[in-house]
């Protein structure tokens, strides 16, 4: 079984912050500035990637835009057909969301369920005056009318292979790798 | 977690343990937001069977099962069927063939949660049963202490009063240890039911194998309270059951009091920042003083909010468990 896959990089260290830089910029000039703006992570990588994201828009602006996590489990609509409960992690929310401008940040955008309940899970909080979504990858295969606003990079798929995200505070070191499965 | 029916915590491991803990913890923020309300239990149907009188247990778990977005429903023994004489089992079967997912039951008789959990295929979680157990009541307790204290693995928990017909003290007792917290009880000898330290020692034994020693006593008695204080971590009193005192098994309740009630002085023996928990009612003046139930040391008050979020976390949990049809 582990045979049966195989590997290729999509894009390494300099291509996701090369992405991650120009996602900022994207940021900033479409809300002209950072007021208002919260980065919400989705758990698990988002987070890191928000992080990231604010880094980088502190270097450009000089202002420590803040972060949130998020964790959707209990908003997923696959609960019943997962058996075991997943783990649900604390989420936080650094401010208020109310009239708020919320950028959802994600490594992988596929289905858009999770973005789904993200959307769910973040009215909850409060009633935003605006949410947008940006992903580091857009593999394709939405089941929902979501579509982000901030594509890191595109990357056609087929069903049977896998995105993989890996970064350095979560899997040593950063990179966007194409699993091929065996297929089915 | 993989399992139908939360019934006591004598069968449940360290990382079941955690899991709860740790779940209660993203449930504590949850209900931080403006909007209370999660999904994942939409759908389900909750009963609250309540066999015997309870606010806080009941009020708690159907606000937890309402935040969980379950549909709840509430019986009690008076008004039901259970009046004209239906055996327990029956009427827990016809709520299970009304479309009950989880059965929630207090009940006077111990033992009695066993037995409909057998029979259904509904989850069924003990919210107490006579002198046995209240697993709820003491995950919410572990919680606090963590909550509050960052650990429980080694601290000195002392539970004073009536053991002998507290299902509370017997629940914490199983969390507590399995934890790898020094439990230490105090009481009247007449309360302290006899050979509990190495019941409990076998208990955890059998649980957890080679890990706990057989002769290691994780639990210990004590029948001084001024001496059981000393260096305690978390002294936590057990109320007197003015109803279940009929037998005279001390001779006041004014001595009892004087040796076994937590006044200021004997919390000021215990480790400074010490934690004074007590599972309500409380009886004010006999087996805690008004200052220190309501002093700075005081998590009560902790205890009663911790209740949902404890009980949002096992539900959540439970559902996703080996259990039949849920």
């Amino acid at each position: 079984m582990s045979a049966a896959y195989e590997e290729k990089q999509i894009l390494d260290e300099d291509g996701i912050r090369r992405a991650l830089t120009r996602i900022a910029h994207e940021i900033l000039e479409r809300n002209q500035g950072t007021d208002g703006l919260i980065l919400v992570g989705l758990r698990r990588r988002g987070v890191q990637l928000a992080e990231h994201l604010a880094g980088l828009i502190a270097q450009f602006e000089g202002v420590q835009v803040p972060v949130g996590e998020l964790d959707v489990t209990m908003f997923r609509d696959d609960l019943d057909l997962r058996g075991t409960r997943p783990i649900v992690h604390r989420s936080s929310m650094p401010a208020g969301v109310t009239d708020a401008r919320i950028v959802l940040v994600d490594d992988v955008l596929y289905t858009g369920r999770t973005v789904r309940a993200a959307l769910e899970a973040i009215l909850s909080y409060g009633r935003p005056r605006q949410i947008q979504l940006a992903v580091l990858v857009d593999r394709g295969h939405r089941e929902l009318p979501i579509r982000a606003d901030y594509v890191g990079k595109n990357i056609p798929t087929a069903h049977h292979e896998q995105v993989e995200v890996r970064l350095r505070e979560v899997d040593g070191q950063d990179e966007v790798v194409l699993v091929r499965g065996a297929a089915g | 977690m993989r399992r139908k029916d939360v019934l006591d915590l004598d069968d449940f491991t360290v990382d079941e343990l955690n899991e709860v803990l740790d779940t209660t913890e993203a449930m504590k923020e949850v209900l931080s937001r403006p909007i209370k309300r999660v999904p994942p239990l939409r759908g389900k149907t909750i009963v609250n069977c309540f066999f015997e009188a309870s606010t806080r247990t009941r009020v708690s778990f159907e606000l937890a099962a309402k935040n969980l977005s379950a549909d709840v429903v509430n019986i009690s023994a008076s008004g039901s069927s259970v009046e004209k004489g239906e055996s327990l089992v029956d009427t827990t079967r016809t709520l299970q063939a009304l479309g009950a997912d989880m059965v929630v039951m207090r009940h006077p008789h111990a033992g009695a949660p066993y037995l409909v959990a057998r029979e259904l295929d509904a989850c069924v979680i003990n919210a107490g049963d006579g002198w046995h157990a209240h697993p709820t009541q003491a995950l919410l307790d572990l919680f606090t202490v963590r909550e509050r204290l960052g650990s429980i693995e080694g601290r000195k928990v002392v539970i004073v009063g009536d053991v002998l017909h507290s299902r509370v003290a017997r629940s914490n007792i199983w969390g507590f240890a399995t934890l790898g917290a020094e439990v230490v009880l105090c009481g009247p000898p007449t309360l302290i039911p006899q050979g509990i330290e190495t019941a409990v020692a076998e208990g955890l034994h059998r649980k957890m194998g080679n890990g706990v020693h057989k002769e290691h006593a994780a639990v210990r008695v004590q029948y001084d309270l001024d001496k059981a204080c000393e260096d305690a971590d978390v002294l936590m009193a057990l109320r007197i059951q003015k109803e279940r005192q009929a037998g005279g098994l001390f001779p006041s309740i004014r001595e009892y009091s004087r040796l076994y009630g937590l006044t200021r002085e004997r919390v000021a023996k215990a480790k400074f920042g010490t934690l004074v928990m007590h599972p309500g009612p409380m009886n004010e003046g006999i087996e805690i003083m008004p200052d220190v139930a309501h002093g700075p040391q005081s998590v009560i008050e902790d205890q009663v909010a911790n209740g949902v979020a404890v009980r949002m976390a096992l539900l959540y949990l439970i559902a996703g468990g080996q259990g039949g049809k849920v």
